[in-house]
Parts: C-alpha cells; sequence; structure tokens
C-alpha cells in the first residue's frame, strides 16, 4: 500500500476581477503517490504553471482542497501553511533566476536547511553531502552562483530543494531553459535521485519527449483542465484523449514531413 | 521556454571606477575637505565688514566684493560648509524616508501597496521645488526648513524607486524561492531584497544630492532658504544678481562652486551606474590568435556552382579577432532545405546571420565566397535585391514585428519600398500572401497591430511577410522555438508548403534534431563555431552519424517514442576565444587521440558517404577505426554522472569559470 | 539612471480577429478622470490644511503687526476663522467652486485676477520651452545614439556624456544669471528683463530649457540604444530599410514611447524650473508672484498657486500620457500609465 502524498479536488483559479475575470484552473484534481513522479503536459497558457504554484502554496485556490500527507493546506492557519510548505519544493525553470546572485551556494543550501538562521559554517557536513547527491564537489560552496553554468545551477536549485527533505518535489520546466546536452545531465540526476531517494515529483513541462523520460505517469492540461491523467506507458501507447493524440502528433519524432525528392549528400 | 532564453552568466560585478567617476570623488573630497577648513581659515575674512563694497573684479579680489565690502570668494568659500551640510541633509533625509517608504508600501501587502504606488505617482509628478516651497510656506523660512522641505520633495522619487526595485526583484524565483523554504520577511528582505536592489539605490542618492544642491540653493536664491546673517551659494548668487549690471563678478563664485559641486555628484551618480552596469566597459581585449588558415573542408566545387547560396570558409569574428563562426562553407541547391542545428553558442545562427548580411555590430564576417544566387554578399551588393531576394523568419514572432506599427504597413514594407509596387497592388498582395499562410482572417489582420494576433498567427505573418517578395533564399533562424509544439508542427508544414509552391530553397537553422531531420533534404551540424559533419536528414533520423559530437548529441536527445535514456555529454564547449588548436570537441570526446590536440580535423567523405570533421572516423587507412567508433562511443561518451567520471565535470566547468572571473 | 529600458513586451493572448470590442481609449478616458479627480481632492484638501497647518493667526497676518484686538476679532469674523473647521472647509470648497480663490492680503486684489494675469506668462514660457526640449533632445540623442552605435565613436560617446553631465549640473537660475551677465550686460543683445518682446523670451526660454534638454537627451540616447538592438529592428534591417525610414518610422515611435514614460516627469518638472527663473528675469508670471506672496505669508495666493500649478503639473502629465497612448496603444492598458 503506497502513501498518498499530495492530493487536489476541484481546484479553481482565476485572476482577475469583474470583466477581466479569467479563469486558469478549472476544477482540477490530481493524486500522487510516495515514490512516484508524476508528468504534467501541456502548452504555453494551459495552466500548468499556475497549478504549480497552486500546489506550491504561492497562489490561492478559489475552491477546492489541496491535502499534502491528507492535511488540508487551503484550510490552514499562517503557522500551519508555513510549515506544510516545508514539505513540497519547487525548483523553477530559470536557473539564472533561481539563485541569489549575492549568496554563496553554501549560503543558499544552508538557508534551506534552517531559513531563520542558517549560515554556511554551521551546515558544512550537511551541505557538502547535497552537493555530492547532485554530483558537485563540496568546494562548490564558497562559490557564488555565477561561477557555474545552466545545468551546474539547476542542480544547485535541486539539491537546495533535497536540503529540506521535501515529501514532494515541484519541478517547473526544470530543463527548457537548457541545451539538450546540458538537459541530459540534470535529468540524468533527478533520475538518480528518483531511485536513490524514492523521490515524489511533480515534473512540469511542455516537452513530451523529456516527460516520458522521467515520468511514472503523465497527466495532460488544456484550456485548465486536467484532459487525461494515465500511466505513462498506456498514455504514450493509446492516448484517448483527442488533445493528447493532437500534442503526441505534433511532436517531431524525426520523421519526415513529406516525401523527400531523395537529395543526396554532395560527394 | 528555449535555448535562447539563457543568458550568459553575470559575472559578479566589481566595481570598475571610471575616469569621471574618479573626476567625481576628487572634486567631491576636494570640496569636504573646503567645507572642513575654509570657516577657520577664511571666516574672519568672510565676515569682516568696512571694505569697499562694489569693487570689481582684481588680484586683491578675485570675485569682487559685495555690498558690505566683504570679499565674496571669501564668502563664497565659507559658505561651502553650510551649503554642503544642508545638502547632505535634505539627501539624507530623501534617502532615509524615501526608501523607508518605499519599503513600508512594499511590505505592506498588495491593497496598500496599490494605493501607496498611486499616492508616490501624485507626489513625483507635483515639481520638487514647488513642493518645497509649500513646505517653505508652512513652517517659516530658514536653512533648516528648506533642508525639511527639499529632502521631504525628493522622498517621493526614492520611494518610487525602492518599490519599483523592490517588486522586480521580489518577482525573481529566488526569492519567491526563499518564501518558500519559510524564510522570514525581515531576513528576506535582508539578504535577498537589500543586497540586490542597494546599487541602484546608491546611484539615486549621487544623483538626489545634485538635485538637493541645485533646489537648496534655489530656495535661497528666491529668499525663502537661508536668512540673513547665514549664507550659502545661493544667497550669494541672490546678492550677487542685485547688482549685475555695475559688477558682474560676484556672481561668479558661487555659480562656478555650485556647477561644480553639482558636476561632481552627477559624475559620481554616472560613474557608480557605468561601474555597476554590467554591460559597460566590458570590452577585455583578447590577444589575436594565431591564425589556422588552411582550406578547411573546402567547399565542393560542383556543388557550389548552380547552388541559390554559397558561403566558403566564412569566418565571423568579435573585432578583438575572436572567431565566433570559424571557417564554415557550405552550399545551398535550389529548392533545397538544408538545416543547420547546433547548440547554442555553435555559431548556427551568426552562419545564417551572415547569410543574411545582418550581423549585429560589431561583428564583421570574412568569406572566400558569400553569395545568394549572384548576389555577391562580400562586397557591396544592392539593398534591394538582398530585400527581395532573401526571405528571412525571425526566431521570436513577439519581438520581431514592431509593436507600434499595424501589420499591413509592415508586411508591405519591402513591396513598396524595394519592389516599386503601389499601396494597393502591395496590400492586394500581402492578403493573397497571407491567406496562402493559413492567417485567420487576412483582411482584418492588415489593420491590427502585431500583439493583437497570437504567437503561432504572428509566425504565420512573419513568414508570409518573408514570402512576399518569392525570394530565392528564405532563412528561418529558429522559427518554431518559441511555439508550442502543435503550432510549430503547423508552422513548419507551412514552410514546407512554401519550398513546394514557389521552390524556394530554405537554410532551417534549429537547436533541435527532431525538427531538421523532419523537415529537411541535408543537415549540417556544428560545434563551437565549426562544421563538424554534413549528412542527410535520413542518416540523422536513422542515427547513422559518423562524428562523436553528432552521435554524443542523437544520445542526449529524449525521444518521445523511444524509452533509451538520454546520455549527457561530459564537460563543456570551449568559449571561442579558448578554442583549442586541434579539434574542438577532442577535450570531451572518447576517442580522441593525441592528434586530435593538436591539428585541426578537415571535412572529409566517410565510409557512409557523410562528411565528418574527425581525425578518427576520417581514418581509411585503419581498418578498426569504424568499428571502434561504433563500440567505443556509446559506452564511452554516454557516460552520466553518476559513473564516477561524473564528478569531473562539475570541477571542470568551475574551474574554468573561476579562471574566467579571475580574469 | 537606474531604470531600464521600458519596452515592453505585449501580452500573450490575443484579442479574436475582427472583433474589437471596445476602444481601450474609453477604459483610458474613465481612469484618467477618476485619477485627475482624485489629484484636484488632493490639491483642494491638501491647500486647505496647509493653511491650517501655518504657524501663526492668518488674521494678523493679513493686518499686520499694529491690529488692536478689536480688528483683528472682526477680520476673524469676517475671513470665517471664528466658524468651526468643517464649516470653513465647505466655505472654502465653495469659494472655489464659485471661482472665488480669495483676496491677496498684501493687494487686496482678487487671487483668480492675479491667477489669470500671471498664467498666460507662465505657460508661455513653460510651453515653449517644452517644445524646444522636445525639438532639441530627441534628435540629439538619437543621432548620438545612432552614431556611436554598437560602441563606434567612443570620443563622440565621451564627449556627450561629459557636456551633458556639465550642462545638466548648472542650476536654471544661475544659467540664466550667467546668460544675463553674457548676452544682456556683456554684449547687450538681448534684453535682460520683462516680457514685452519675443526678443525678451529668448533667454528665459534658454535658461529653462538647456538642462532639461540635457537630461531628457540622454535619456532618449540610452532609449534609443535599447531600441537599436530590439528584434523588431533587425527584422526592419532584413527589409533593407535605411536612414529616415528606418530610423523614423521604425525607431522613433518606440523610443519615444520609453523616453516619455521615463521623462514625462521631466517636461512636468519644467514647470518648477520656470517658476524659478521667472524671478531672474522678472517675469510677470505666476511664479514670480508665488514666491513673493510666500515670503509675504500671503495666505490665499499661495493656496491659489499650489491649486493652479497642481492642476497644470495633472494636465501636463495626462498630456504625455495621451501622447503615449497615440504612439503605442498597448500603453493605453497599462496599469498605472505614467503617472496618475
Amino acid at each position: 500500500m503506497t502513501t498518498r502524498v499530495l492530493e487536489l479536488d476541484g481546484v479553481d483559479v482565476s485572476f482577475g476581477f469583474g470583466s477581466r475575470r479569467k479563469h486558469v484552473l478549472h476544477d482540477v484534481g490530481l493524486t500522487l503517490d510516495e515514490g512516484r513522479t508524476l508528468g504534467l503536459v501541456g502548452e504555453s497558457g494551459s495552466g500548468k504553471s499556475t497549478l504549480a504554484k497552486v500546489v506550491v502554496g504561492l497562489v490561492r485556490p478559489a475552491a477546492g482542497r489541496i491535502l499534502i500527507d491528507g492535511e488540508d493546506m487551503a484550510g490552514a492557519g499562517r503557522e500551519r501553511i508555513a510549515r506544510l510548505r516545508r514539505r513540497i519544493q519547487l525548483i523553477p525553470q530559470d536557473p539564472y533566476a533561481s539563485l541569489n546572485p549575492r549568496m554563496t551556494v553554501g549560503d543558499a543550501l544552508a538557508e534551506a536547511i534552517d531559513p531563520l538562521r542558517g549560515r554556511a559554517e554551521a551546515h558544512r557536513d550537511t551541505i557538502a553531502a547535497l552537493l555530492a547527491k547532485v554530483s558537485m564537489d563540496a568546494d562548490a560552496a564558497d562559490r557564488y552562483p555565477h561561477a557555474f553554468s545552466g545545468g551546474q545551477r539547476q542542480r544547485i536549485a535541486i539539491a537546495r530543494a533535497l536540503a529540506v527533505g521535501p515529501e514532494v518535489i515541484v519541478a517547473d520546466e526544470v530543463t527548457s531553459a537548457l541545451d539538450c546536452s546540458v538537459q541530459a545531465e540534470v535529468l540524468g540526476v533527478l533520475r538518480d535521485l528518483r531511485a536513490s531517494m524514492r523521490l515524489t515529483m511533480l515534473f512540469i513541462s511542455h516537452d513530451l519527449a523529456v516527460v516520458r523520460h522521467v515520468s511514472d505517469e503523465v497527466a495532460v492540461m488544456s484550456g485548465g483542465r486536467i484532459v487525461e491523467h494515465e500511466q505513462r506507458d498506456r498514455i504514450f501507447a493509446s492516448p484517448q484523449h483527442d488533445y493528447t493524440k493532437l500534442l503526441l502528433a505534433s511532436v517531431p519524432d524525426g520523421k519526415p514531413l513529406r516525401e523527400r525528392r531523395g537529395t543526396a549528400v554532395s560527394k | 521556454m528555449t535555448v535562447a532564453a539563457v543568458k550568459p552568466a553575470a559575472p559578479r560585478r566589481r566595481l570598475r571606477p571610471t575616469p569621471g567617476l574618479i573626476a567625481g570623488l576628487t572634486v567631491m573630497a576636494a570640496l569636504l575637505l573646503l567645507a572642513l577648513v575654509a570657516p577657520w581659515i577664511w571666516g574672519d575674512e568672510a565676515e569682516a565688514l568696512g571694505g569697499t563694497p562694489y569693487l570689481p573684479s582684481s588680484s586683491e579680489h578675485w570675485f569682487g566684493t559685495d555690498p558690505q565690502g566683504r570679499d565674496v570668494l571669501a564668502r563664497t568659500l565659507v559658505a561651502t560648509r553650510t551649503t554642503l551640510l544642508m545638502c547632505f541633509g535634505a539627501t539624507a533625509i530623501a534617502a532615509v524616508g524615501g526608501i523607508g517608504l518605499g519599503a513600508a508600501i512594499w511590505v505592506a501587502g498588495p491593497r496598500v501597496r496599490e494605493i501607496g504606488q498611486r499616492l508616490i505617482d501624485v507626489m513625483i509628478s507635483y515639481p520638487a521645488v514647488l513642493l518645497a516651497m509649500i513646505v517653505a510656506a508652512v513652517l517659516s523660512p530658514g536653512a533648516v526648513t528648506s533642508v525639511v522641505a527639499i529632502g521631504l520633495a525628493t522622498c517621493p522619487a526614492f520611494a518610487r524607486l525602492t518599490t519599483n526595485l523592490a517588486a522586480n526583484i521580489a518577482a525573481r524565483d529566488f526569492v519567491s524561492t526563499a518564501r518558500l523554504l519559510g524564510v522570514p520577511p525581515l531576513r528576506l528582505l535582508r539578504r535577498h531584497i537589500v543586497p540586490n536592489i542597494a546599487e541602484p539605490l546608491l546611484v539615486l542618492v549621487s544623483v538626489a544630492f545634485t538635485v538637493s544642491l541645485k533646489a537648496l540653493s534655489g530656495l535661497s536664491f528666491l529668499g525663502i532658504g537661508v536668512q540673513i546673517p547665514s549664507y550659502d551659494w545661493g544667497k550669494l548668487l541672490a546678492d550677487g544678481l542685485q547688482d549685475i549690471y555695475n559688477n558682474p563678478a560676484p556672481v561668479i563664485g558661487p555659480s562656478v562652486a555650485i556647477v561644480l559641486a553639482g558636476l561632481a555628484g552627477g559624475l559620481i551618480g554616472d560613474g557608480l551606474a557605468a561601474a555597476l552596469s554590467p554591460n559597460e566597459g566590458g570590452g577585455r581585449a583578447r590577444g589575436d590568435r594565431a591564425k589556422v588558415k588552411a582550406a578547411l573542408g573546402a567547399l565542393d566545387a560542383s556543388a557550389a556552382a548552380g547552388a541559390v547560396a554559397v558561403a566558403d570558409d566564412l569566418v565571423v569574428s568579435l573585432p578583438d579577432g575572436t572567431r565566433l563562426v570559424d571557417g564554415v562553407s557550405l552550399s545551398i541547391a535550389p529548392g533545397e532545405i538544408v538545416g543547420v542545428v547546433g547548440e547554442s553558442g555553435s555559431g548556427k545562427s551568426l552562419t545564417a546571420m551572415s547569410l543574411a548580411k545582418l550581423l549585429p555590430e560589431p561583428l564583421r564576417s570574412d568569406a572566400a565566397q558569400l553569395r545568394v544566387g549572384d548576389l555577391d554578399l562580400t562586397g557591396n551588393p544592392s539593398r534591394s535585391r538582398l530585400a527581395t531576394e532573401i526571405g528571412i523568419v525571425y526566431q521570436d514572432p513577439s519581438s520581431s514585428f514592431n509593436p507600434v506599427l499595424k501589420l499591413g504597413g509592415q508586411l508591405t514594407e519591402t513591396l513598396r519600398v524595394h519592389g516599386g509596387v503601389g499601396r494597393g497592388e502591395a496590400r492586394r498582395r500581402a492578403v493573397e500572401q497571407l491567406k496562402l499562410a493559413h492567417v485567420t482572417h487576412p483582411e482584418a489582420r492588415m489593420k491590427q497591430y502585431p500583439h493583437e494576433l497570437s504567437g503561432g498567427q504572428r509566425q504565420r505573418a512573419m513568414i508570409a511577410s518573408a514570402m512576399l517578395t518569392k525570394p530565392k533564399l528564405l532563412i528561418a533562424d529558429e522559427p518554431t522555438t518559441a511555439l508550442d509544439v502543435t503550432v510549430q508542427a503547423e508552422v513548419l508544414k507551412l514552410l514546407l508548403e512554401a519550398n513546394e509552391r514557389d521552390g524556394t530553397a530554405i537554410l532551417l537553422i534549429s537547436h533541435d534534431i527532431a525538427v531538421v531531420s523532419s523537415v529537411c533534404d541535408r543537415v549540417l551540424v556544428m560545434y563551437s563555431g565549426r562544421l563538424v559533419e554534413e549528412l542527410t536528414a535520413g542518416q540523422l533520423r536513422a542515427k547513422d552519424a559518423q562524428h562523436p559530437y553528432t552521435r554524443a548529441l542523437l544520445a542526449a536527445t529524449p525521444a518521445v517514442d523511444e524509452d533509451t535514456e538520454p546520455a549527457s555529454i561530459p564537460g563543456r564547449p570551449p568559449q571561442p576565444a579558448d578554442r583549442p588548436a586541434g579539434c574542438a570537441f577532442a577535450p570531451r570526446c572518447a576517442l580522441v587521440r593525441p592528434v586530435c590536440h593538436e591539428e585541426r580535423p578537415l571535412l572529409r567523405i566517410t565510409g557512409t558517404g557523410s562528411r565528418a570533421a574527425c581525425h578518427v572516423v576520417g581514418e581509411p587507412a585503419e581498418a578498426g577505426a569504424p568499428a571502434a567508433v561504433e563500440a567505443g562511443a556509446p559506452a564511452a561518451v554516454h557516460e552520466t554522472s553518476d559513473v564516477p567520471a561524473g564528478p569531473v565535470l562539475p570541477e571542470q566547468g568551475a574551474a574554468q569559470d573561476a579562471e574566467e572571473t579571475a580574469r | 539612471m537606474a531604470e531600464a529600458a521600458v519596452v515592453t513586451e505585449p501580452g500573450p493572448k490575443a484579442r479574436a480577429a475582427a472583433g474589437r470590442s471596445r476602444s481601450p481609449w474609453l477604459a483610458f478616458a474613465l481612469r484618467r478622470a477618476v485619477g485627475l479627480a482624485g489629484v484636484l481632492i488632493t490639491l483642494v484638501v491638501g491647500t486647505f490644511l496647509m493653511v491650517k497647518l501655518m504657524p501663526g493667526d492668518p488674521a494678523q497676518a493679513r493686518l499686520g503687526a499694529n491690529a488692536t484686538p478689536e480688528q483683528l476679532a472682526q477680520t476673524r469674523q469676517e475671513m470665517g476663522l471664528d466658524q468651526p473647521v468643517l464649516t470653513q472647509f465647505t466655505d472654502y470648497v465653495g469659494g472655489l467652486l464659485r471661482g472665488d480663490l480669495g483676496e491677496s492680503f498684501q493687494t487686496g486684489q482678487p487671487v483668480g485676477k492675479m491667477i489669470g494675469d500671471g498664467m498666460p506668462f507662465t505657460a508661455q514660457l513653460a510651453l515653449m520651452a517644452m517644445v524646444l526640449v522636445l525639438v532639441l533632445s530627441v534628435p540629439l540623442g538619437m543621432a548620438v545614439a545612432v552614431a556611436c552605435r554598437g560602441g563606434r565613436r567612443r570620443s563622440l560617446d565621451t564627449a556627450f556624456t561629459s557636456a551633458t553631465a556639465f550642462a545638466q549640473a548648472i542650476p536654471e537660475y544661475v544659467l540664466g544669471t550667467l546668460l544675463v551677465a553674457l548676452f544682456a550686460v556683456k554684449l547687450a543683445w538681448l534684453p535682460p528683463s520683462g516680457a514685452a518682446t519675443l526678443s525678451a523670451m529668448v533667454l528665459p526660454v534658454l535658461a529653462v530649457s538647456i538642462g532639461p534638454v540635457c537630461t531628457l537627451a540622454r535619456i532618449v540616447r540610452r532609449e534609443t540604444s535599447a531600441v537599436l538592438t530590439m528584434d523588431y529592428l533587425r527584422t526592419a534591417r532584413g527589409r533593407r530599410l535605411r536612414g529616415l525610414r528606418l530610423y523614423a518610422r521604425h525607431a522613433l515611435p518606440n523610443l519615444l514611447t520609453s523616453t516619455l514614460t521615463v521623462g514625462g516627469l521631466i517636461l512636468v518638472g519644467l514647470l518648477g524650473g520656470t517658476v524659478i527663473v521667472e524671478s531672474v528675469f522678472a517675469w510677470p508670471g505666476v511664479g514670480l508672484a508665488s514666491f513673493k506672496a510666500i515670503i509675504a505669508r500671503d495666505y490665499p495666493v499661495i493656496q491659489g498657486m499650489v491649486l493652479v500649478i497642481g492642476l497644470l503639473a495633472a494636465l501636463l502629465n495626462l498630456l504625455v500620457d495621451v501622447v503615449l497612448g497615440l504612439l503605442d496603444p498597448r500603453t493605453l492598458n497599462a496599469k498605472a500609465g505614467n503617472t496618475a
């Protein structure tokens, strides 16, 4: 029997008022069990990033329940929310914006370990262990973020999320700002962590190919709704919803879009 | 979003003092010293009555004497202390009050913030000097009143900058992440926000100094500032002005003093801004690297003859000689679709922009041959022919149309300016072209602004615009990178349609192997500014690549229909300035041999008919080589960070970065 | 300064094809009308409180130090000072609505008339200066930016930056004084004061304008550099446009929007400079009258001036935003626009 770590039920979100009011999420329901990774795919404007913000508590839903380990976040008071929030950690999209340029990597990680008083010196060993988990050397702790490449920064961001020991990690488009080879590097780290730490993860991406390689199950969003939620292999093998089919059909798979007129490479 | 969204890592900013900053600080230091000592040295002279009044300039009294016979120079020097004290006082009030107010408004929550910002907007739009006059009128005129008045009047500027900056920083991911971690608000402010907004505020402080100097002496000048018997520069100026027709000399001293101090403040502000700006003053010159001149993978003459576009030994370089594109040769046959793939920094876009003759300043291109059709791009080609014979589709349709002009005007511009086509005829053709590009409501679109269209519609309009002149070559630079997958598929089809309908040759730039292999006839792979392999799209689809980099790139690309795990490539591409003398991929290559470090490989035909720039796959003599590639590459290149070789990776990268910063 | 270029990106959502729901101008007009009303209320309440906050007795100020207690009491009654504060306020507002701004303590003249006499002169000076600032600074900033694009002509850039930094640092009244000393006293080319002739306007307008010309030219230069690197300008270059068509049609509207967003306040700030410079040239505008009134603690005049200048500043702001809206309709939808 697995534990249900995260459950969303009937979540509605809208922005703006009056005639400008825009529904971003409609009656969204999701469940996530311990040790599983749910891939959330959708195109721009489908509401997937808003959903990520709702899950981590940056956006308050107008209606619906968000249960973390069975505890409702929507009804919780400030203190409880702060405590619940730490159990869900976000890895943001842009590794160049997600690390404070004025803080060393060690300080950033120390702050994740102890947000009230954290200092790098006090947590040296823990920080080294965290960096090792994302295949980085301990002396990275003394450097500032600018010393690292996009892929390395993203690994630091992962280490920071792990530092809290969260129940759920929300990864919001973590590889979409990266080059292909660097993307593979970050995906590799996530893959290893999933295996070694039984990570529970909500992996959000617009890239179906990436989602396929990270997820156990996949949910497809469109127009603020979840239109399909299935085990990974089933959704890729036999998509049910028209929109899922369209998405899958649109991914360039390298097959020619038309019949070629056999042009040969110059000899 | 995309590869292009990656910004270069901003080096940690250090103060690089500009000459202006040094000059400003020097003048300011001198004025401070003067303020300190002047009243002791010239105090008596400045107050001494009984001299001859209204003296003009003389060697005794450089700036003459005032109606009471006091030396104006001495008075100007002595007034430095009062004036500067008042300025610093007003600046301090403005900075402390304004930053406090701004921070308070920002911390107070969304509703108060909204109202507070509106209030600041109202306050800031009331001329500061007038606001100060009102304050001076409410309290009775005097030095303290003016300081308070000017200080308060300058507060809104600080408050507004503070709220804007704080809002800006607070929207950054690292702040929201810290909030999620449970960092309390005050610590958030202290550790995350203040350090990141301190610099622009510092710049504003020096600007505020100049502003308050102007305003304070202005109030004294009007008679509602410093009152007799005190005096500052403004007061001296006003006194001098009374008698300017008979004796202009006394005006000069205080005028010069005010301008000098104001200039010092301005120079410090400018200097700080320039020194703190990441964009300016960065031009580090790198030595001209030894040029490896060889007939590198020279162009295939037979292919080039009938080609619609040819680049032979194309070099794109920075003014310091660093080659961003290093000896690329390619040709495009009529009606052919040629793809260029590579990761960011590989030089693929610069290659395309050279063929479009649209390189950004200050880059320059050199080539043995660079032409589109019979149009020679190395010389000074006809602008009209460039405009009509080369069509360009850019990466981001939302930023590539001019936001303030209606689409119709933008679409028909080339036809009207270079095609000599009348307005009505140009419109008709544009509408027709929009129809062909499947733009909905083509007639209505002509009267719309770009922001009124969706991203996909905009990119279709961009393609329509490029095809309007029936160009010989269409250059599409990452045309679908900013688009959703479903839209991407449609836009790619549209490019194919244009190619089939008009026989237009297309040069398609993309970072996405799947995109190029599904659309192109032939694909060029670039790495670190060089061409490493040229193969058919069929070979690419079949993963039948020869060059170790192409193979690694294929292995790193996740496929939507396969379960093979994407494999990362250890290390990072070299910076163009640090490109090794031999093969640029050698430091990351699993098949590397000594020769790879020394000698740059040329493009050679491989066993499968593709052309690769690799010493190993190009070695026909060594029969074992291809086998080694087959067997060795996947195992060695596909190492990921979990195997012992992994941890080398961050170290290498960080060391490289640290080195870069140290320079 | 610290503000980045304000070239905004359009929102991701496009409007449905032909269906333009409603004019953005209507919403703009409504919002700005509310804003203007807010400014007006703030000004009225502010000027009323200002007098209440002033130390001393307005009746005393009116009659001077030698007034007898009986005279004072009578004046207090005439001025309504014995009424409750709320009644005083409604009387004040009522007076304003009738166009009655009170009478000057010094001269006994109606304040409305004083402002009516002075305002045309101040407005003339401010508007002339504004036009001159725009006409000079935009081409100057653009020319320098175009000439120095991509790091060319560094010496021209340095010269421009230094010269404008220097001219910027000269206060209007110092500049005015120096101009008088040179052109009126020394060379006697132009009259030193008065507003009788067109030639008398040259020096005051110059004195008010030169600083703002430099400040704005610097902003234009920076914004132009930013616009020149924009993708749409590359598109325009891809159409092989050049010269006037490239810079005037494709760059100018965009850089004007960003320039006005940042620099609109400078234009409004001209008003402050105008008021000060009037005293250098004995220009018979409201500035001269208002600082005379401040020294004499002539409350009704100060109140009237503050009201009128505040209203003028708000209207100028509105004008800047209307121009912005004409240049780039997207700014109409922006939440805050330039300023309230």
